[in-house]
Order: structure tokens, then C-alpha cells, then sequence
């Protein structure tokens, strides 16, 4: 089995998931066991004086067992963001970050100039970035240049289920840059979505809504994580090119002849 | 003095973060914050000056997508 190398750290499993809006902790913990995910997504908020919840939240993460990806969810410019990723490095104990700059509330549209410039900074402070980022050929390019080692393009806007919107945007950064792990996040709505992400030669797959507020998020998330595995061993075992002409796939030779 | 804690207009006795934030009732360990914008490391909380008007930000650990 090929493994998920990211930063120099490899993992089996290829899908990363998402730790917000579960109906509970228990929930979030089976779904994390269920799926067998080894890497979760964590982000700061504000606490009021005297309150322990990001304690009691923290010691959940730590019960997991898994690698720790924080996120600069909610920044709207790149000094915002840097900021919150240094904050995370001294709350999570992990040089690891998920930079999110978004460009517009109502889209959640990643602002790609902003992105560029955070991770600039970022990799110059020792940070080892997962830029959220669109399918831009030419913004991943910069990413890259400003020294990510993984590229995070959107499936779909956050939160929309819609799956991936431009396959053929994925497909061209695929080919383009054939030996940096792609990681699609956001949008992702059905294990078919992720799958389907995957069969394009995607590396892994980030998803958090479509778990957590699913009916039962535990087998929801078991079956995103047979999805992933599927894609891949599909991706891998190298699919039939589709054609505009039919094809028998019985062979006519020595058919009998039962002509009248 | 006057200053803004996660948002909120606080009345302070003391002056150097440190002491603010165990006056704001901060004893726990697992927290990060900044200052106007800018990260202060937990180490520089001792000798970092607030200043009336200053924006404070303390945040812990929270879910996150």
C-alpha cells in the first residue's frame, strides 16, 4: 500500500476529517474510530476567564490519538491569519497548519493573493502550511513557490455538499504538479463525491459538515472512508478511457451463425 | 485602567499582561493570545505593558473544519 506522505510524516489512511459541529464528543470520537482517521482538523476560538471548555475539548483531541491539523478558519487577511497560526503553534504544540484566508462572507471565496502572502510568511517562521486554495494553476504555482509542500484545493464552497465543481480544474492541477500531495477540501457532500475526487489522482480528501451532521456521523464517516479507499485503488489500478462509440464487451468470434 | 478583552470593555488593576489575564480569571495553562493584532508568546506575558484602550485576545483549543 502507497502511503500519504505530507511534511515528511506518512499515513495510511487518506482521509482527513473535520471536528466541528458534531452533536456531541462521543459522536465526534466514534466518528474518528469509525473511519480510522489519523489526521483532524482543530481551530482556536475566544474563551471567557474561569471557563475550561478548550481544556475539556483538548483533552478530547488528545484521547484520539491523531495528528493535529489547526486551521485559520474565519481570517479575512493574511496578518490575521498569521496570527492565528502562531497562536496555534503554541496551543496545539504543532508547526502544522491549515491556512485559510478568505476573500468574501458570502462565497467563503479564498482570498488567493492573501493566501499567497501568509504562506510566504509562514514557511519563513517554520510553519509547514496546508494552503486552502481553488483549483488556480497559477496561484498553486506561487503556493509552491512560496515553499508549501501540499496543495488543499476546494471540491466545492465550504459547507455547500455540492461535490467537486470543476473536475476539470482538479484533473489539470493533477497532471500539473504530479508529485505534490493534493489534498480536496471543502464542498464535499457524499462518499461518491470523495471518491470521485480521488479516481482523478487526488491524494487525500479533507471533510467535516458532511460527517458531522449526518443522521448516524459514525457510519457516515465509515463510508466516506470505503469511498477514499475505493477512489484510490481505482486511480491506481489505472481506469478504461471513455469512448463515444459502444464497444461489445462479449467477443463475436465463433459466435454460431443461426442465421435462418 | 480600561481595556477590551475578547471583545468585551474590562476595568483592570494591573498593567502587564501576565497579571491581567489572572485577573480576568486566565489560571489555566492551555491558552494562546494576543495583544492589538499581535501574537504574544506565553513566555513575553511577564513582561509585555498593556496600555488603556488596548485589544486583548486569549483563545483555547476548539473544533474546527
Amino acid at each position: 500500500m502507497t502511503m500519504l506522505e505530507l511534511y515528511g510524516r506518512s499515513f495510511e489512511n487518506r482521509m482527513l476529517l473535520g471536528t466541528a459541529r458534531y452533536p456531541s464528543p462521543s459522536k465526534l470520537a466514534e466518528a474518528v474510530q469509525a473511519s480510522n482517521t489519523e489526521i483532524v482538523t482543530v481551530s482556536l476560538r475566544r474563551e471567557a476567564g474561569g471557563s475550561h471548555a478548550g481544556e475539556k475539548f483538548w483533552n478530547l483531541i488528545k484521547s484520539l490519538n491523531v495528528t493535529i491539523l489547526p486551521n485559520t478558519a474565519g481570517c479575512y487577511s493574511a496578518r490575521e491569519a498569521v496570527t492565528t497560526a502562531q497562536m496555534a503553534r503554541e496551543c496545539f504544540q504543532t508547526d502544522w497548519i491549515k491556512l485559510e484566508v478568505i476573500g468574501d462572507s458570502e462565497s467563503l471565496h479564498p482570498d488567493t493573493a492573501g493566501l499567497v502572502e501568509a504562506a510566504r510568511i509562514l514557511d519563513a517562521e517554520g510553519f509547514r502550511v496546508f494552503p486552502y486554495t481553488t483549483e488556480d494553476l497559477v496561484v498553486a504555482e506561487k503556493l509552491l513557490h512560496a515553499g508549501c509542500e501540499v496543495l488543499m484545493p476546494w471540491g466545492a464552497p465550504i459547507g455547500t455538499a455540492r461535490g467537486l465543481n470543476n473536475e476539470y480544474g482538479l484533473r489539470a492541477l493533477r497532471s500539473r504538479f504530479d508529485t505534490i500531495p493534493i489534498i480536496v477540501d471543502a464542498g464535499i457532500g457524499l462518499p461518491s463525491h470523495a471518491a470521485r475526487a480521488m479516481e482523478l489522482g487526488s491524494d487525500a480528501v479533507l471533510l467535516n459538515t458532511a460527517v458531522a451532521r449526518a443522521e448516524d456521523p459514525a457510519r457516515m464517516a465509515e463510508a466516506f472512508a470505503e469511498g477514499i479507499r475505493a477512489g484510490r485503488n481505482a486511480y491506481l489500478a489505472g481506469p478504461m478511457q471513455p469512448s463515444d462509440m459502444p464497444r461489445t464487451s462479449t467477443s463475436l468470434i465463433d459466435k454460431a451463425d443461426l442465421r435462418e | 485602567m480600561r481595556i477590551i478583552v475578547n471583545g468585551e470593555t474590562r476595568e483592570v488593576g494591573n498593567q502587564l499582561l501576565s497579571e491581567i489575564l489572572i485577573e480576568c480569571g486566565y489560571r489555566q495553562n492551555h491558552f494562546a493570545t494576543a495583544l492589538n493584532g499581535v501574537f504574544v508568546h506565553k513566555h513575553q506575558r511577564k513582561s509585555t505593558r498593556v496600555m488603556s484602550g488596548d485589544r486583548i485576545e486569549v483563545v483555547t483549543p476548539n473544533a474546527g473544519g
